[in-house]
């Protein structure tokens, strides 16, 4: 440094950019002082609240259903059942008809005649205030002829089981095949598990859960003339303006979607619920303002619940642990209904069951099956995380199979970094990765030798806690999704994402996003990325989102795609704002714009020092418009949409050591070390917290979560006293990394981290507990790792998920039978 | 969820407290920390006529001593429990059970009293109550009388209060020299009820148990005591041996339940494990 | 129909409530107290914590006449000041420096609850932080982040802040830092 250096020049050098800093969040502001706009904090002049009455009964048909004396019940204004909404109420929308044969046995808002599970909607009352609404519910005389439940797969599927619905001929909604050899991406399959050396299978269970978001559902419509705008907490305003106006008739342009402040999804709010059609129908019906917003236990028991498959997992191998074939037969729960995505989810999952693995052969069976619960769609993963989890257990079991190291056998198996991209059996272009480099560092963290060396000492010594050590190398896609791709799987809609940005007359920025944020933090991310392309500060940006007058067009957010898709959209339209600003830069530094250069927010012309002019200074002269070419429209504005053309695929080594106490059966993590690479980080704080939060629910699932039904189809899980979410004390220390090897399917180089830390952890944890107890003869335990269960199975053998007891988990999907799907269907 | 509508009465007397149920009619719940009641109330499974408040009266609230006795005053709220300097001195098996009830935000408005007048045999406290040989005192509208811990569990959320009855207070020896305790919870999250827990106190003399206390939660409809385990403990030496071979009875006699957590024979497995664990701890080994 | 006097973030209230009415209700619709929320029926997220008479409370397992003649601290004021200008609370800006949120609405009942737990235990290891905010769930953060927060407002509060390594979240146990960095 010189003290004679000219100070302009320190004004000139571009600022330090934008993306990769810790950037904390601007979101926060609001959310920590409690100045925050949920869904439910809105209140209208004359608004009305409902309450609904939900079936107390699995399967049965409404026989008698009174309300007159709800009626009377004070400031209630009036009662509905389904008889009243029958002809207005349509059905709800499943946008996945996964084979052309599907069947979809429609899916009403509220029950008109049949109620197909417990907490089905039964009757609404609309009263003055929401006490005097639920006060009413206990006015209202309803019987039910029963009808036999159906609540377990395997014997849903069998020949003579009492069907779910009446119109259909058996409860299997729709059988979906994926096989390599007729694809024309493998080998066959049979031929590759005659040929084998070594064959394993393994049925694993993969069971229910809710999703869980802390802020309940909330819908809040108000009508005006012959327009509608809902307030939703929803993850996909636009999906739902699109959905609902389908559904009820009103036109799309009459219907506005606001998501507020939505107090998280985890693809939970990836619906299209009844509620909200029906406090649509209802406010148009009163031409009022209506408010319901679910309880928890509405919540647990009504809102879509996720996983709930039964695998049958196949892998054949050399005997030197060489992979040769995978086969894969699924039984997924649908619940009793199709909603919007229920029957994509095992789908999705289809192409992720190879893993990393270079298997040469694969074929994938899956049969949806209707059962008397509340239907299952998207949570945190959604088809991934089950595939993982089958992948990354049966290697283990290989490996134990083949006596050797589970990490030897995935080093000989899997993509090598020089393959990339890679195509995978199933047809999937892998992106980019180095799966040796992420488990060397993830091993690193850990601390393996010493945790290795310590699992000696223990079962040397017959200690009553063993300890074990589990690994999940996965990957997963992501940034869903190539439209034509979506639209080869009979998917419903597009997957590409869009933005615009306006640039305001001051000079500040507006970028209007089509994804809808609740809790991801792209008003954060999205500014980062617009700073630096604009080169405008930080400060200078505003991101809005979520309402559908403002964000004319979007695709929402899920499936770890915003930054992949939407934030690729923002850089697009970005570029477009600086090559309209360009024109109107060249007309005013009186210079050919093919001369200018564009750094740090400043046109100037190359090799003329000094002369500039600022991305914000264009905009105020674009909007006095006093001075522009010819031919020119006045306006630096742009937008663009975005359809990737592959997905991303983020990979990382997860690695879980467990303690078990073989006296009690208690499972606890000691350590827990991941790396991760998702491509192009934006913003580390962002990432290290959405990969700490898909832990938690990754690891919830493997050892507290289930929701659980007893023999008459109630949900024995309804509330949070039942249905485990782990608290603080309930999770450990997570030790995170990353490698960063970029997406080479969008300009961010990003490749997705929403779901990543949610896929891979669940078998990593499996797998460490029954390290820790394999040599006591343990060779599978059924999830979540109850002590129970843990205890059974070091005690009595089996997965310890065989519990006859009343009330226990038979009925989750979690039945232990050896029957598979060819020999059920038969 | 909004709870049914009831009549709210807020005595600050014990008498006033009295009255107010008397005077509530036929369906009167007593409202002492709430964190039980509230939420059942919620999902109105509970939908009381009239809900006698006690939080204002003072007179049920604190710890006093009596000779070799400890008094806590119903009202006592769990956090109260936490800070007593008498009870930290005395009481340390209750202070250890009552850290592991619930949250702190529960523990602040949740009463000693009213968990035991709950009588919830997946709590903490009774099983650490009966342990303790506790005496509980009940106002009536005939006056007062005292009901052994033995007595007061009668059943499932059922005790020995009558029809217009208070808990006033709850007495328990004070333990000091020679006594070691240990509450031995076993749940499945920090969140969720036990499925088994152990309240052990032992007092040893020398090398030798001179006397053991041992308390089961939720291993039956009420709270038990592990009554052959204590006496297999008398006058035994202080070893891990005879502690395990003692708490291999400490099922007997017991009728736990099959629920969602688990079922009874494994509840009754843990009862062993857990009781050898609590008693050890308590002997100091 | 109660009548009720009760001091709310330092203004008082009179209103006449039934004594069914939850305080979390009468904070929310009747004095529009909507930072405080609800997330459960069963006393179990602790997302409508508050402070009344300065301890920390579920808010949905209190009724609103028990708050009668009381003091009660709302996530709404905590901080010092108004609007813009306001000093956050060390705990509100903690958990914003160390990206102790995501969605945002487990917060309020977070921040209440680490206030709390602040005030007994001023110092409070990892461990006793878990333990201090076990009434209160949150489903986006895996709760590391909330348990630097809760430490490094300790720390700020203790008045030994600043030059704490700690302090810089990301940098801590990731490698994400070094590895944006070296791709830069």
């Amino acid at each position: 440094m010189t003290a004679v250096e000219d100070p302009t020049s320190a004004v000139d050098l571009p600022p330090a950019k934008e993306v990769g800093q810790a950037r904390r969040r601007k979101e926060d502001a609001r959310l920590i002082t409690g100045k925050t706009t949920w869904t439910d904090n809105m209140v209208l002049p004359g608004m009305l609240h409902l309450a609904v009455l939900r079936s107390p009964v699995a399967h049965g048909r409404i026989t008698h259903l009174d309300v007159s004396a709800a009626k009377e019940r004070p400031n209630v204004v009036a009662v509905y059942t389904g008889r009243d909404l029958a002809e207005e109420q349509g059905s709800l929308p499943c946008a996945w008809p996964v084979t052309p044969d599907m069947v979809n046995p429609g899916h009403p808002s509220i029950a008109v005649e049949q109620i197909n599970h417990v907490g089905e909607a039964v009757a609404i009352v609309v009263a003055r205030s929401r006490t005097a609404a639920a006060d009413a519910l206990e006015a209202i005389d309803v019987d039910y002829e029963p009808l036999p439940v159906v609540l377990d797969m395997e014997q849903a599927v069998q020949e003579g089981s009492p069907l779910v619905h009446d119109s259909t001929t058996s409860n299997t909604s729709y059988h979906f095949v994926f096989d390599a050899g007729e694809a024309g991406t493998g080998g066959d399959t049979e031929q590759a598990f005659a040929d084998a050396e070594v064959t394993v299978s393994r049925r694993f269970v993969q069971q229910r859960l809710i999703p869980a978001f802390m802020e309940p559902r909330s819908v809040v419509v108000q009508p005006s003339g012959d327009s509608y705008t809902m307030w939703s907490a929803t993850q996909i305003p636009h999906i739902l303006r699109v959905m609902a106006a389908m559904v009820t008739g009103i036109p799309e342009h009459k219907l506005r979607v606001i998501a507020p402040d939505v107090g998280g999804g985890f693809g939970g709010k990836l619906q299209v619920n009844p509620e909200e059609i029906l406090c649509l129908l209802i406010a148009r019906r009163l031409g009022k303002p209506v408010k319901w917003t679910e309880t928890r236990g509405e919540s647990l028991m009504t809102a879509h619940h996720g996983r709930d498959q039964v695998q049958f997992i196949d892998v054949a191998a050399d005997r030197d642990g060489t992979v040769r074939g995978l086969r894969v037969r699924l039984l997924a729960d649908m619940g009793a209904y199709l909603r919007l995505i229920t029957p994509g989810v095992p789908a999705l999952g289809a192409f992720m069951f190879p893993g990393i693995y270079k298997f040469p052969a694969y074929r994938f069976e899956c049969d949806g099956v209707f059962t008397n619960k509340v239907p299952t769609d998207a949570y945190r993963g959604a088809g991934r995380p089950e595939a993982t989890f089958a992948i990354e257990r049966i290697m283990d079991e290989l490996a134990v199979e083949l006596d050797m190291d589970p990490l030897e056998l995935r080093r000989k198996n899997w993509i090598n970094t020089e393959e990339f991209p890679f195509t995978t059996v199933a047809g999937l272009e892998y992106d980019s990765g180095d799966y040796h480099q992420a488990t060397e560092q993830a091993l690193e963290l850990l601390g393996y030798d010493e945790l290795r060396a310590e699992q000696k000492r223990r079962r040397d010594s017959n200690d009553p806690v063993q300890l074990g050590i589990g690994f999940s190398t996965f990957t997963e896609m992501c940034g869903l999704a190539p439209s034509r791709v979506l639209g080869s799987l009979a998917f419903g809609a597009g997957g590409w994402e869009q933005a615009s940005i306006r640039m305001l007359p001051t000079g500040k920025v507006e970028v209007v996003t089509g994804s809808t944020p609740h809790g991801q933090g792209h008003e954060t991310a999205w500014s980062q990325i617009v700073a630096d392309e604009l080169g405008v500060p930080f400060e200078d940006v505003e991101v809005l989102h979520g309402d559908t007058a403002i964000s004319s067009r979007g695709l929402d957010t899920y499936g770890s795609r915003s930054l992949v898709v939407g934030g690729t959209a923002v850089v697009k339209a970005a570029e477009k704002v600086v090559e309209k600003a360009r024109v109107i830069a060249a007309h005013l530094l009186e210079a050919n714009a093919d001369d200018l250069e564009f750094t740090g927010g400043k046109f100037t012309v190359r090799g003329t020092p000094g002369a500039g002019v600022g991305i914000q200074e264009v905009a105020l002269a674009i909007f006095a418009a006093h001075d522009y070419p010819e031919g020119v429209e006045p306006t630096i504005d742009a937008e663009a949409t975005f359809d990737p053309e592959n997905f991303s695929f983020p990979h990382g080594t997860h690695i879980c050591a467990m303690e078990i106490d073989t006296e009690t059966g208690f499972a606890k993590i000691r350590k827990y070390a991941c790396v991760d690479d998702v491509g192009t980080i934006v913003n580390p704080l962002i990432v290290e917290g959405q990969v700490h939060g898909g832990l938690a629910q990754g690891i919830a699932q493997a050892m507290y979560e289930e929701a659980i039904y007893d023999a008459e189809g109630n949900l024995t899980t309804g509330s949070f006293v039942d249905y485990l979410v782990p608290a603080a004390s309930d999770l450990p220390h997570f030790d995170t990394g990353n490698t960063v090897h970029v997406a080479t399917s969008n300009p961010l180089g990003a490749k997705g981290v929403g779901e990543a830390g949610c896929i891979a952890s669940t078998p990593a944890v499996v797998n460490a507990a029954l390290d820790a107890v394999r040599h006591l003869g343990v060779t599978d335990i059924r999830m979540p790792l109850t002590p129970e269960r843990v205890w059974r199975a070091i005690h009595a053998g089996g997965d310890g998920g065989d519990r006859a007891a009343q009330g226990s988990n038979a009925y989750g999907g979690a039945r232990t039978t050896e029957s598979g799907i060819q020999e059920a269907a038969q | 969820m909004i709870p049914a509508p009831f009549a709210y009465a807020r005595p600050s007397t014990i008498e006033e407290a009295l009255q107010a149920i008397a005077d509530g009619g036929e369906d009167v719940k007593v409202l002492a920390g709430g964190q039980s009641l509230i939420p059942v109330m919620r999902l109105r499974l509970a939908a009381p006529e009239t809900l006698v408040d006690l939080t204002r009266v003072a007179e049920l609230r604190g710890v006093r001593e009596d000779g070799d006795m400890l008094v806590i005053g119903a009202m006592t709220t769990h956090a109260d429990v936490l800070t007593d300097p008498l009870l930290a001195q005395y009481g340390q098996l209750i202070v250890q059970a009552t850290e592991t009830v619930a949250d702190r935000q529960v523990r602040r408005r949740g009463t000693f009293g009213g968990a035991l007048a709950h009588a919830d045999p997946a709590g903490d406290l009774p099983a650490v109550a009966l342990a303790l040989d506790a005496e509980f005192v009940l106002a009536g509208p005939g006056g007062r009388r005292t009901v052994p811990a033995a007595e007061f569990f009668v059943d499932y959320l059922t005790t020995a209060l009558e029809e217009g009855e208070l808990l006033v207070e709850i007495r328990v020896p004070k333990l000091g020299e020679g006594w070691g305790v240990r509450y031995e919870k076993f749940n499945r999250v920090v969140q969720a009820w036990s499925i088994v827990a152990v309240a052990a106190a032992v007092r040893r003399e020398g090398g030798r148990i001179a006397e053991a206390r041992i308390g089961l939660t939720n291993m039956g409809p009420t709270p038990l005591r592990a009554s052959a385990t204590e006496a297999a403990l008398v006058g035994v030496d202080v070893s891990l041996e005879t502690v395990t071979a003692a708490a291999a009875q400490a099922a007997e006699g017991t009728s736990p339940s099959n629920d969602l957590n688990a079922q009874a024979d494994y509840r009754q497995h843990l009862a062993q494990v857990l009781t050898r664990r609590a008693v050890a701890a308590a002997a100091g080994l | 129909m109660t009548q009720i006097n009760v001091r709310v973030d330092g203004a008082s209230y009179t209103d006449d409530v039934e004594p069914r009415t939850l305080l979390v209700h009468y904070l929310r619709e009747q004095l529009g107290k909507v930072g405080t929320v609800v997330g459960c029926d069963t006393s179990n997220c602790g997302a409508c914590t508050v402070h009344l008479d300065g301890q920390a409370v579920k808010s949905c397992t209190v009724f609103a006449v028990q708050a009668d003649g009381c003091q009660v601290t709302t996530i709404e004021g905590v901080a010092t000041g108004e609007g813009e200008s306001a000093t956050l609370h060390p705990v509100q800006r903690a958990f914003h420096e160390m990206h102790g949120l995501q969605c945002g609405f487990c917060t309020p009942g977070m921040i209440m609850a680490s206030i709390d737990l602040l005030k007994e235990n001023p110092d409070p290891s990892d461990e006793e932080v878990r333990e201090g905010i076990e009434g209160n769930l949150c489903r986006c953060t895996g709760y590391q982040n909330i348990v630097r927060a809760v430490r490094q407002a300790a720390a700020e509060m203790s008045g030994k802040a600043a030059d704490d390594p700690q302090a810089e979240p990301a940098a801590v146990d990731t490698a994400a830092a070094d590895h944006v960095a070296a791709q830069a």
